[in-house]
């Protein structure tokens, strides 16, 4: 496992992190995770739906349903200014003080995420008058400053949800994310409800924020194409575990595992010149054995 | 020379949109500005385009779910706007559409097995045990089992219920399918298993499609040619390979550049 140690302390570190249902605490819907996310880098995390990459990004800032539990593991963040603090073990008023205010998130639907019945300029200031108190005059021109930063006229600020685009909510919604200056942006599937020219440009909106406030970034996605234009590092996770993590030239040029491996072969590529294939889960232990059986089974036959 | 199979001339639609204060004002969108294609018989042909640029509009206008302000749809030399109800019912037999969201496409109340064969019982082919054995066989086909026959939609995933969605278009044997952006809501995973299954089947019952996406690696996959719509326009027209290769409109070179992960590296194969 390829984690980078080199700097004093990463921004996050999740170490040995494991999720079940209270119900049934042995099935492990995340196992053993380990990951580090680093000031100014962007970690992605790729995987199906259902291999646990989203429920390892709710747990950061604990906010599992109340179905699951944390069986194993810490979450070490370190902001650089209260030095190293493990986010299980705080209470709810503590990680409500660090939710929005140091570690923020967007997720997946603009459409859902938004509240329908406030303006979009409420909902970008709430975060600010709760977590730094700003006001009045003060509280309005940041919010304006917020929203020329996202590429949205200032002058929307007093419009509903409704009255914008898909990509213009998802443009309010990183507002919303950054406006108080998080050190670690977590983006869950950001940009697979987007169009592509759309997507490209949300991208590229994150990456510049990334870097100008030297924010880490922790991206969820199933698309290796997108992993392609924005991370640094990359984690692959199948059915709850990390079966390969390094850089991104690491894990797209020599992919180690035959997941990773079978995962990139079905991505279509723009020349058309890659067959397609679906995916081959031929290499799992289980489907290792029922190949081996078969072939003995041939044997006998013959 | 090939003939088409469906045709389309110059095809108008226009939507009211209330706009002003309280809504008191209409304004005109046009969805549809003198759209004309042509789709040849056993191939497919993309319609790609951003959101509201007319694509889903042009798909319901030619299977006639909306109704057309002006132009032709020509089926098999029948102009499908002109027919009245119970004619178009007999020729939807053979228009088929596979929707975009396998989740809100099912009736969640309805057995898989009913779901399939509702389309034979209501165009009243065959008796009922020649229904139920079409039933197996399109299932079977399309990697789902008998069993699967009593369950309901949402005991499966969404790829299975992508193959239940497309036994459903093509069990009545269609000469046209339109598939609706079929696989992206489908992990990268499971959309290359759904887009083999659409090619091999397209190859086995002479299909045509069309297929309306705004992923053009995917697209660059399927198709033989490609639409590219903008703002109820069409902008280009032509071969999959020369247009990928020489965009010529400005917006066609936007909707390639913004393709992700084109730099990346081929690998894995």
């Amino acid at each position: 496992m390829a984690t980078n140690l080199n700097k004093a302390s990463p921004l996050l570190q999740l170490q040995q992190l494991s999720i079940a249902p209270k119900k049934m605490p042995t099935r492990l819907l995340v196992n053993n995770v380990s990951l580090t996310i680093e000031v100014g880098k962007t970690t992605c995390v790729v995987g199906e739906s259902g291999s646990g990459k989203s429920l390892t990004a709710l747990s950061i800032m604990g906010l599992l349903s109340q179905q699951l539990q944390l069986t194993a593991g810490k979450v070490l963040f370190n902001d650089g200014q209260s030095g190293e603090q493990d986010l299980t073990k705080l209470d709810e008023a503590n990680l409500r003080k660090i939710r929005g205010a140091k570690i923020a998130m967007i997720f997946q639907e603009p459409m859902t995420s938004l509240n329908p019945v406030l303006t979009i300029g409420y909902q970008i200031g709430e975060s600010l008058t709760t977590h730094l108190g700003v006001k009045g005059d003060q509280l309005k021109a940041k919010i304006a400053s917020l929203l020329e930063m996202v590429g949205i006229p200032a002058g929307r600020a007093n419009n509903y949800p409704d009255e914008l685009s898909g990509g213009q909510r998802q443009r309010v919604m990183i507002a919303m994310s950054i406006a108080c200056e998080p050190r670690l942006l977590i983006a869950d599937e950001p940009t697979t409800a987007l169009d592509v020219t759309v997507q490209a440009q949300i991208l590229k909106l994150l990456d510049e924020l990334k870097t100008r406030m030297n924010m880490g970034m922790l991206f969820i996605t199933h698309d290796f194409g997108v992993v392609a234009d924005i991370a640094d590092y990359v984690a692959v996770m199948f059915r709850g575990e990390i079966v390969e993590s390094g850089t991104k030239m690491q894990v797209l040029n020599k992919p180690q595992h035959p997941y990773t491996q079978a995962l990139l072969a079905c991505v279509p590529d723009a020349e058309g010149k890659k067959p397609l294939k679906p995916i081959d889960y031929a290499w799992l232990p289980e489907n290792q054995q029922i190949l081996q059986t078969s072939a003995q089974n041939l044997k006998t036959a013959a | 020379m090939t003939t088409p199979i469906l045709q389309a001339n110059n095809l108008v639609k226009t939507y009211t949109q209330r706009s002003g204060k309280f809504g008191f004002g209409t304004s005109l969108v046009k969805a549809l500005d003198d759209v004309s294609i042509s789709l040849t018989e056993g191939k497919t042909l993309a319609v790609v385009g951003e959101s509201g640029s007319g694509k889903s509009t042009l798909a319901r206008c030619l299977l006639q779910l909306q109704p057309l302000d002006s132009g032709e749809v020509l089926f098999a030399g029948q102009d499908l706007a002109k027919l009245d109800g119970a004619a178009l019912r007999v020729v939807r037999k053979n228009l088929q559409m596979v929707f975009q969201d396998p989740f809100a496409s099912l009736n969640p109340r309805m057995r898989v097995g009913e779901i399939v064969g509702e389309g034979l019982l209501i165009h009243g082919l065959g008796s009922g045990a020649e229904q139920q054995r079409k039933v197996i066989a399109m299932l079977n086909r399309v990697g789902l089992t008998e069993a699967d026959m009593q369950k309901y939609p949402h005991e499966f995933s969404g790829g299975q219920r992508q193959r239940v969605g497309i036994a459903r278009a093509l069990v009545l044997q269609p000469k046209v399918v339109v598939c609706d952006e079929p696989v992206s809501a489908l992990d990268v995973s499971i959309q290359a298993q759904i887009l083999l299954l659409l090619k091999e089947l397209q190859a086995e019952m002479a299909l045509s499609y069309l297929f309306i996406s705004h992923d053009l690696r995917v697209v660059r996959h399927i198709a033989d040619d490609i639409v590219v719509m903008h703002q109820g326009k069409i902008v280009e027209y032509g071969a999959v390979v020369d247009i990928y290769q020489q965009p010529q409109h400005e917006y066609t070179r936007n909707l390639l550049a913004a393709m992700p992960g084109k730099y990346m590296a081929l690998v894995g194969n």
